[in-house]
Formats: C-alpha cells, sequence, structure tokens
C-alpha cells in the first residue's frame, strides 16, 4: 500500500518536459517494434510471418498454443507442405497439411486439397460453398519453423480482452510512474 | 535500481532470452544428424479401378509398405508425419500428387514399420487419364522437431503401372 502511496506522489511531482519525453520514448518503443514487424513481412514474404495454433487438428504435431515461423516462396506448392490459407468468408487462418496437389501444364495453376493430420476427413467441409480447391492465392505461406506454448499469451488475450486491458493498463501506469 | 519490479524485469528478460537461445541451439543440433532411411513399397492388388459418374477415374489399391525411419530421430524430434502419395502426369496436368496413406510416428521404436493396407485416401484424378498410367510412389517424411526448424525429405519408387481396362 504504502508502495502504491510513493508512485501517486510520483505522479504528482512530474513536469511537463518530463512527461513529453516518457511519451516521446514510449512512441519510439512501439514505432520501432512496428518497423520489426514491417521487415520481418518484407524478409519472409508472407502477410503474417508469425502464426498462433488455435486448433487440436494438427496434433500431435502442432498443439493449441504453439506459434509457426511462415515463409511464402514462388515455388510451386507440393504435397507434404503444411500451409497457411484463408477461406473467404472466415477471418481465422487454417493450417493445416496440402494432401492433394493438380498443376496445370500450360499456366501453371494448381489445384491443392488439405487436411488437418488429426481430422478424420479432408477440409472440402471448411472450404466455401462449392469450392473443392484451394488455389494458390488463398494460401499465406509454408510453415517451416515453430515454438511451443509461446502462442497462449496471444490466445489468453484474445478469449478474455480483459487480460488485455489489465496488462495495457498497468503497463502504461508504470511508464508514466518511472522515472525514466 | 533495487525495486522488486526492477530485479523482476531483469530476471524475466534474462531467462527469456536463455530459453530463446537454448531452442536455437537445439534446433541448430539437428543439422548434426544424416539421416539414412530406407523403405519399400509393393502394390499388392488393384481392388478396383472405374469411372465414377462424375466422369473422374477412381481406383482402390492395397498396398504393402515397409520402411526403417529411425536414422531420422534426434533428441529434438517430437514425431514424423510419414506419408505415401502417387504422382504422374496427364495431358491437363503436369503434376498430379495424390497422397495415399498417412501416418504419424512419435517416437524410435515405432519408427521400423511394416503395414499391408488399402488407400486410406481415395485416388481420383480430374479426368479419365489413369488407364494404362505409369505412376511413381513416393514415400516422404516430415520431421517435426520439439522446437525449431521443420525437415521434409522422400525416396521416390518408381515403376508402377494401371491396368489398361477398368475392373
Amino acid at each position: 500500500m504504502g508502495w502504491v502511496g510513493d508512485q501517486i506522489d510520483s505522479l504528482r511531482s512530474m513536469n511537463v518536459r518530463q512527461l513529453l519525453t516518457q511519451t516521446i520514448s514510449l512512441g519510439m518503443i512501439i514505432t520501432s517494434a512496428l518497423i520489426i514487424w514491417k521487415v520481418q513481412q518484407c524478409v519472409t514474404g508472407s502477410e503474417s510471418p508469425v502464426v498462433v495454433v488455435l486448433s487440436e487438428s494438427m496434433e500431435p504435431g502442432f498443439q493449441r498454443g504453439d506459434i509457426l515461423f511462415l515463409r511464402m516462396s514462388k515455388d510451386p506448392i507440393r504435397s507434404g507442405e503444411i500451409v497457411v490459407f484463408n477461406i473467404d468468408g472466415r477471418e481465422i487462418p487454417i493450417v493445416h497439411r496440402v494432401i492433394k496437389v493438380h498443376e496445370r501444364q500450360d499456366t501453371g495453376e494448381v489445384d491443392v486439397l488439405t487436411k488437418g493430420d488429426n481430422n478424420p476427413g479432408d477440409d472440402r467441409l471448411l472450404y466455401a460453398r462449392g469450392q473443392l480447391w484451394l488455389h494458390r492465392q488463398h494460401i499465406m505461406g509454408r510453415a517451416v519453423g515453430f515454438l511451443p506454448y509461446v502462442g497462449w499469451v496471444t490466445i489468453l488475450m484474445t478469449e478474455k480482452p480483459i487480460i488485455k486491458y489489465v496488462l495495457i493498463g498497468s503497463l502504461g501506469l508504470l511508464m508514466i510512474a518511472s522515472k525514466e | 535500481m533495487h525495486s522488486f519490479a526492477y530485479r523482476a524485469n531483469a530476471l524475466l528478460t534474462f531467462s527469456l532470452t536463455v530459453l530463446a537461445l537454448m531452442c536455437a541451439m537445439a534446433s541448430v543440433s539437428d543439422n548434426f544428424n544424416s539421416p539414412s532411411p530406407t523403405s519399400q513399397v509393393q502394390v499388392l492388388n488393384i481392388n478396383w479401378f472405374q469411372k465414377k459418374p462424375d466422369g473422374d477415374d477412381e481406383v482402390s489399391l492395397t498396398l504393402n509398405i515397409s520402411a526403417n525411419l529411425q536414422s531420422l530421430f534426434t533428441w529434438n524430434t517430437k514425431q514424423v508425419f510419414v506419408f505415401l502419395e502417387a504422382e504422374y502426369e496427364t495431358p491437363k496436368n503436369a503434376l498430379n500428387q495424390v497422397s495415399l496413406w498417412d501416418g504419424i510416428i512419435p517416437s524410435k521404436e515405432y519408427a521400423i514399420f511394416g503395414i499391408h493396407t488399402a488407400n486410406k485416401y481415395r485416388f481420383i484424378d480430374q479426368g479419365s487419364n489413369l488407364r494404362g498410367k505409369d505412376f511413381n510412389l513416393t514415400l516422404h517424411w516430415h520431421v517435426m522437431p520439439k522446437t525449431g526448424k521443420m525437415s521434409a525429405d522422400k525416396i521416390v519408387m518408381t515403376g508402377f503401372k494401371l491396368p489398361d481396362v477398368y475392373r
């Protein structure tokens, strides 16, 4: 309780210049995080270089809460690759394995069918109505590496938004109340 | 400089950095493994071979798949996903890859296996091109680590051919 009293005292003894310096340093941190994010997108060629695994459809290989590193290259899509794709009308990307590929002679376009390792059937149930195959434009990237458990933070923040507000609120308070 | 918050922050950052470093080293250690897998596949029987009402060919096979994938496992391997695939070419499609069977090998003990099975996934063409078709059977595996970079490779077995007439 005395700690809270100290913080409130330090808040009161702030002057404008200090407050401005604090705000600018905060802005710098946020901007550099954004720069790193954008550079990641350029380097890996994919719109979201990292995704969190949300479902159990790829167990036991990928558990809920793991994060996957993605890369998108011009190489043709081949069977066995683990791809991340978006279905029209669904906002959450899906991470499954390619099990069938049919590539056209003339245009090089591909029809792709995917399936989650842990699912009994292929993904046709998940595709849009009347859609039998995925095409290159649906695919956001290939999974090339992964880290276990790290994605739980994102899952918690999405499913219980109150934690997000508490975290940002207390971070903001600490920023303002600290003297450096 | 000595408050609880500073110390907790320093500890957290340090432990996260050490963890990230350990994950990276574990992933790099996988590069020192030079695997030598072997496999063999036989088509024991063509169960049936028909043209479906929508015009696409479909064939059902019974396969004997045997392989030794023990050398793929390292201490950083969580599982190996293995699948068997038929590859062939048609006038319309430069490449067709159809997965016939897959399995998950959770640990080294299970990495020597031989199974006798009908194809798990349907072997359907886009069109009616399968009569008398030559195709390759490829055994692919995908090594999924406990942490870090995944790798995949395959063994191509050629010389398989589908019958010239439906049965």
